[in-house]
Parts: C-alpha cells; sequence; structure tokens
C-alpha cells in the first residue's frame, strides 16, 4: 500500500500539482506539512491539480484536497482539477458539499462580561441556592401532602416496597453501622481517659461516654452512614428509572411517582434510623466498656453502676427523637436530587454526589439546631 | 474473487442449555451490502455482536479483514477496530459529549493529527449525514431519536472505516426518516465503497439497499439474494417474504 504523497513542478507557465497513492486518514498526518510546502511562488499563475495517481481516497484525504484546492483559489490562482476517476470524484464532490455546508457559523456573540466576575458568581451561587431550597421545600410540601392524602386510605400503602427498602436500609446497615459504633466507643473512651487519668478521674470516662453517645454521636454517625449509604442509593434508583423513562410511564399508567416511590422510601428509613441509632448506641457503649475494662480497669459491674448514675432516659430520648427528623431529611433529598435526574449518565452521578453532600450537610446542621434548642429548654 | 471481508465457519453460540446458533456460514465479500433478518430471539444481535468482538462464540471461527478475531494482541485488536465503524440502536452516543465531541473521540484516539483538521472532520461528517450544522454543538439528550440515530452514523464514519456495521438502523423512525436513512446509507456506501452488514426488520430497507440477505432460521443461515429467497420453500423465509408486508415492499420496489 502506497501512502499517499504531493509533488509540485512547473511545465511552461502551468504548476503542476500532482497528488498519487492512497490519500486516507492514515496518510494525512503526513499531506498536512506536504500542502503547505508544494506551494506556486509565483502570483496568479493557473495551476493543474493531477489526481491520475491517486489509487484510494476517504473523507479524510477528500477534505485535505479541499483545502488545497480553497487555499491555491483563495490566492488568486486559476485551479483545474484533471484526471481523477469518476468513483474518487465522486467523493470528492460529495466531501465538497458537506464541507461548503459546514462552515462554522459565526459564533453567537459572547456573552457580556460582567464588570466584576466574582460579585458576578456569589450573586448567581446566591439565587440558585435560594432556588434550592424553594424547590425541596415546594417537593416536602408535596410529599406532605401526598402522605397525608395515603393516611386517609391506609389500604394504600404499599407493604411489599416497604419492607423491601427496610430490609436495605435497616437490616443491610447493621454490620457497617455496628462496627464503626464499635470504633468510635472505644476511640472515645481512649481519649477521654487519657485526660481524665490527670485528675484521677477515671471513672467518670463512662459519664462522657454515655452523654456523648447517647446524647449526639450515636445517631449523627448513624445518620453520616445512612445517608451515604440510602441517601445516595435513593438517588441513583430513582435517577435511573427517570433515565429509563420508568418514572414517566408510571405517570401515564396513573401512578403518582411520589406515592409510589418516594413514599415507602422515606416510611422505610422513619422506621429504621430510629432502631438503627439505638443500636449503634448500644453498640458504641459496649466499645467504651471494653476498652474501660482493658486500659483502665474499670469492670462491666462498675461500668453498668456509673452508665445509671450518669445517664437518664432522657439523655436516650433526646438523641433518638432527632433520628425521625435526619431520616425525613435523608429520605427527602435522596429522592428528590433522584427525580431531578434528567436525561444522561453524567448527572445520575452529579446529583447522586450532590445528594449525599446535601443531605449530610443538612443533618450536621439540624444536629447544631437541636443541640441549641435544647440548651434554651434546659434538657 | 478478494478475500471475503467477514468470514465466518462454523459457528456455535451456546447459552447454558439453550443453543441459539448451529454451525453458522458467512462470507461478506468487500463493497457488498448483507441484511441480517430472522425473528426475535434467534439471535441475530448475538451473531453481530460476536462478529465485532463484544461476545465470544462458543466454538467456530470468525475472521474480519482477514484476522481472526479471537486471537490478537492488543495492538492489532486496536488497529482492526479502528477499521469498522458500529452503528447501534439508539445511537449510544456519550451522553456527556456533544455530537462534535463524539464524532472527534475515536480521531483523537486513533490518530494524531492536527486539532483543526480533526474539527473540520467532524463538521463534514455532520453535514454528510445530513444534520443540519448546529446539531454539532448539542448534547444527544437534546436530538431527537433520528438524530441521534444520523449522529451514532456519523461517529461510527469517523475513521472512515472499511466496514459498517448496524443494528436495526431503521427502526423507531418514521416511514419518511426511515427511507431517507436507507438512501443515506446507499449513497455513503456507494462513494465510500463501504461494506455494510446489517440486522433490520425493516422490508423496505432490504429491498432498497440490502444485495444479499442472510436469514437466521434454525439456527443456520441461508444467504441469497431477495429473488433466491422468494423461491425458498422454508416455513418462515415463505412467510416473511409472502406476507403482507413482503408483498407490499415488493410492490413498491417494483413500481
Amino acid at each position: 500500500m502506497q501512502t499517499g504523497t504531493l509533488s509540485a513542478n512547473w511545465e511552461e507557465n502551468q504548476f503542476v500539482l500532482a497528488a498519487s497513492g492512497r490519500w486516507d486518514i492514515a496518510s494525512a498526518e503526513r499531506l498536512g506539512p506536504m500542502l503547505r510546502d508544494r506551494m506556486p511562488g509565483r502570483k496568479g499563475a493557473p495551476v493543474c491539480l493531477d489526481l491520475s495517481g491517486l489509487t484510494a481516497l476517504d473523507t479524510a484525504g477528500a477534505l485535505l484536497l479541499d483545502r488545497l484546492i480553497k487555499r491555491l483559489r483563495g490566492q488568486g490562482h486559476v485551479v483545474a482539477v484533471v484526471g481523477a476517476r469518476s468513483d474518487l470524484c465522486a467523493l470528492l464532490k460529495d466531501v465538497q458539499r458537506a464541507a461548503a455546508g459546514a462552515e462554522p457559523k459565526t459564533p453567537a456573540p459572547a456573552e457580556k462580561r460582567p464588570a466584576f466576575p466574582l460579585a458576578d458568581r456569589v450573586g448567581r451561587a446566591t439565587i440558585g441556592i435560594w432556588q434550592d431550597i424553594l424547590s425541596m421545600l415546594n417537593f416536602l410540601g408535596l410529599v406532605t401532602v401526598t402522605a397525608v392524602r395515603l393516611l386517609r386510605t391506609p389500604n394504600r400503602i404499599r407493604l411489599k416496597p416497604l419492607f423491601f427498602h427496610l430490609e436495605q436500609v435497616g437490616l443491610n446497615a447493621l454490620p457497617i453501622v455496628g462496627l464503626l459504633s464499635f470504633l468510635i466507643g472505644i476511640v472515645l473512651a481512649y481519649q477521654g481517659a487519657d485526660q481524665l487519668r490527670r485528675f484521677g478521674a477515671e471513672i467518670y470516662v463512662v459519664n462522657l461516654l454515655g452523654i456523648g453517645v447517647l446524647r449526639e454521636i450515636g445517631i449523627l454517625m448513624t445518620s453520616i452512614i445512612v445517608a451515604g449509604r440510602s441517601g445516595s442509593a435513593f438517588t441513583a434508583q430513582i435517577g435511573t428509572m427517570k433515565v429509563n423513562q420508568e418514572v414517566d410511564a408510571m405517570r401515564t399508567l396513573g401512578l403518582d411517582p411520589v406515592e409510589m416511590l418516594v413514599l415507602p422510601r422515606m416510611l422505610a428509613l422513619l422506621i429504621a434510623l430510629p432502631l438503627i441509632g439505638f443500636f449503634a448506641n448500644m453498640v458504641a457503649l459496649a466499645g467504651g466498656a471494653v476498652m474501660a475494662y482493658v486500659y483502665l480497669d474499670i469492670n462491666f459491674g462498675q461500668f453498668a453502676r456509673q452508665l445509671q448514675i450518669a445517664v437518664s432516659t432522657t439523655t436516650l430520648f433526646v438523641g433518638l427523637i432527632k433520628a425521625p427528623v435526619f431520616a425525613v431529611v435523608i429520605a427527602l433529598v435522596g429522592c428528590y436530587e433522584g427525580l431531578r435526574v434528567s436525561g444522561s449518565a453524567e448527572s445520575v452521578g452529579l446529583l447522586t454526589t450532590r445528594s449525599v453532600v446535601v443531605s449530610i450537610f443538612l443533618v450536621i446542621v439540624l444536629d447544631a439546631i437541636f443541640s441549641i434548642l435544647f440548651s434554651y429548654i434546659g434538657i | 474473487m478478494a478475500a471475503p471481508v467477514i468470514r465466518v465457519r462454523g459457528l456455535k453460540t451456546r447459552f447454558g442449555q439453550q443453543v441459539v446458533h448451529d454451525g453458522v456460514d458467512l462470507d461478506v465479500s468487500k463493497g457488498e451490502v448483507i441484511g441480517l433478518v430472522g425473528g426475535s430471539g434467534t439471535g441475530k444481535s448475538v451473531l453481530l455482536r460476536e462478529i465485532v468482538g463484544l461476545m465470544v462464540p462458543s466454538a467456530g471461527k470468525i475472521e474480519v479483514l482477514g484476522k481472526d478475531t479471537e486471537n490478537l494482541s492488543e495492538s492489532e485488536r486496536l488497529s482492526l477496530q479502528a477499521r469498522w465503524g458500529m452503528l447501534f440502536q439508539d445511537g449510544a452516543l456519550f451522553s456527556s459529549l456533544t455530537v462534535l465531541e463524539n464524532i472527534k473521540v475515536p480521531l483523537k484516539e486513533h490518530t494524531k493529527l492536527p486539532p483543526d483538521l480533526i474539527d473540520e472532520i467532524a463538521r463534514v461528517k455532520v453535514a454528510m449525514v445530513g444534520l443540519p450544522p448546529d446539531a454539532g454543538d448539542k448534547y444527544p439528550s437534546q436530538l431527537s431519536g433520528g438524530m441521534r440515530k444520523r449522529a451514532g452514523l456519523a461517529r461510527a464514519l469517523a475513521m472512515d472505516p472499511e466496514i459498517l456495521f448496524l443494528d436495526e438502523p431503521t427502526a423507531g423512525l418514521d416511514p419518511i426518516g426511515a427511507t431517507a436513512f436507507d438512501e443515506l446509507i446507499g449513497s455513503l456506501q456507494k462513494s465510500l465503497g463501504l461494506t455494510v452488514f446489517m440486522v433490520t426488520h425493516d422490508l423496505d430497507s432490504l429491498y432498497a439497499i440490502c444485495d444479499r440477505i442472510a436469514v437466521l432460521v434454525d439456527k443456520k443461515l441461508v444467504i441469497g439474494t431477495i429473488d433466491e429467497l422468494l423461491r425458498q420453500e422454508h416455513p418462515w423465509i415463505r412467510d416473511y417474504f409472502h406476507g403482507p408486508r413482503g408483498r407490499a415492499a415488493s410492490a413498491a420496489k417494483g413500481s
């Protein structure tokens, strides 16, 4: 196979360019600079483009020929194309026609650059966040209305998906939540013991653990893990259904996506999160108890007695009362972002990330608000 | 006659207990347009996927452009893949890229051409498949089904392949769009000298552009021109070509 070349020479007053060999995409790289070099020096001389040596031509090669002819004509030469095989000539004509139609149109007038780009971006982002908040509240309203309607006709509550999601978000989360909570209990006991030992008050590590875990850390950790695990799954599931037009199909069948997709997930999380939270609390305390025994020689009996003095059921409930709120937030954000998916696979990924980030952010903000609220009413 | 572009010998495909192909032989010569038909579930798409190397047959030999597709080094495989183009049913465009960027993907990956030439080639392909110039800057989700198919065809043709594989090119298009697509493939096939292998259900396409037709029946291929197949006695082939739709397509061709 002969790669494409272009040779040039003068015949009397005529400049002859002879293209030969295969002008295809494989040769195009080498032909590019060749076209630039083989130019007639004299202005306005007639040019004869001899294509009789061409053995093969594809669109890339034809495009290069088209460029060559255009450039020569642009410089004021008269160009005659001779000797092309009829099939190659037809392709060249096709490409010339396509290239003429494909002239890049004048780019759309650039948007006016803002005077203060930073202020512009901050402003746009602020408006964006505000609109996000509004539409999320809107979604919360929609879900609430649907939930109330469903409560009036409880036999419409779909039990099968509810139990399916209970297993997914609840039961299947236990191992990872348990493991992480156990480790947190150990770390907390270890660090607390180190400080408290200086005052000879090692036994108060139990108070630290009891109040820290039950009021704050147990449920916060659980919510963050569940947001990462189940919130993202909600977005990805609903988002993929959106891409496959399954959500549209539901609407045309007269099924309400909020009732079918959002409520079972939210209800499952609402039931599961307090339970997983309680489980996490117990496992974290167990972790702390193990550490206290190993490191501080506080045996389990002493641990239990001290725990009874340190905490009351109020402590436990102050922690767990937050769980349903966090559950609603995680499910709401996960489903909301899932339903916002449009068209592409990329948007599923983007919104899944967003769903996790937003729900963890909201969980922590709400936790802070709860803390302030509880200290205000003196619990 | 030159060596066939696609050569399949004794191909067998099994999924567990289910036998899909049992001894499929096929020769496609250069510059030929061949249509593959068969009932639902007879393994048309499977055969296509096996030829382009997306699936591995249980037994048998497949040669494309003289190369055995099963025993290829990585570099041979890459250079072979640059010599064919495939159009998937719904275009299978990368949804995060615009149409132009989609067409540029193989060009950037397989060639070292300067960016301005790549850009121009991509724009020419957009025009050649009959898309308006502004479609190039759109994302696949902004295009209609027919336009997505054309964009997919432009991407399949980006490298000026020798063989074009089409999976149901006219499915889901309106009759006018389908006819236009047939004509487009026919004219591109002529001007680029393509070998076209298409899976189709569209009898009009078969009549309009196919030189030969391969029918998958009883786990084997029956190959011939339309006239030869019209004389076949096999019940499925008879029903297919002599059914009401077959007669309508035949009449349309005749008129």
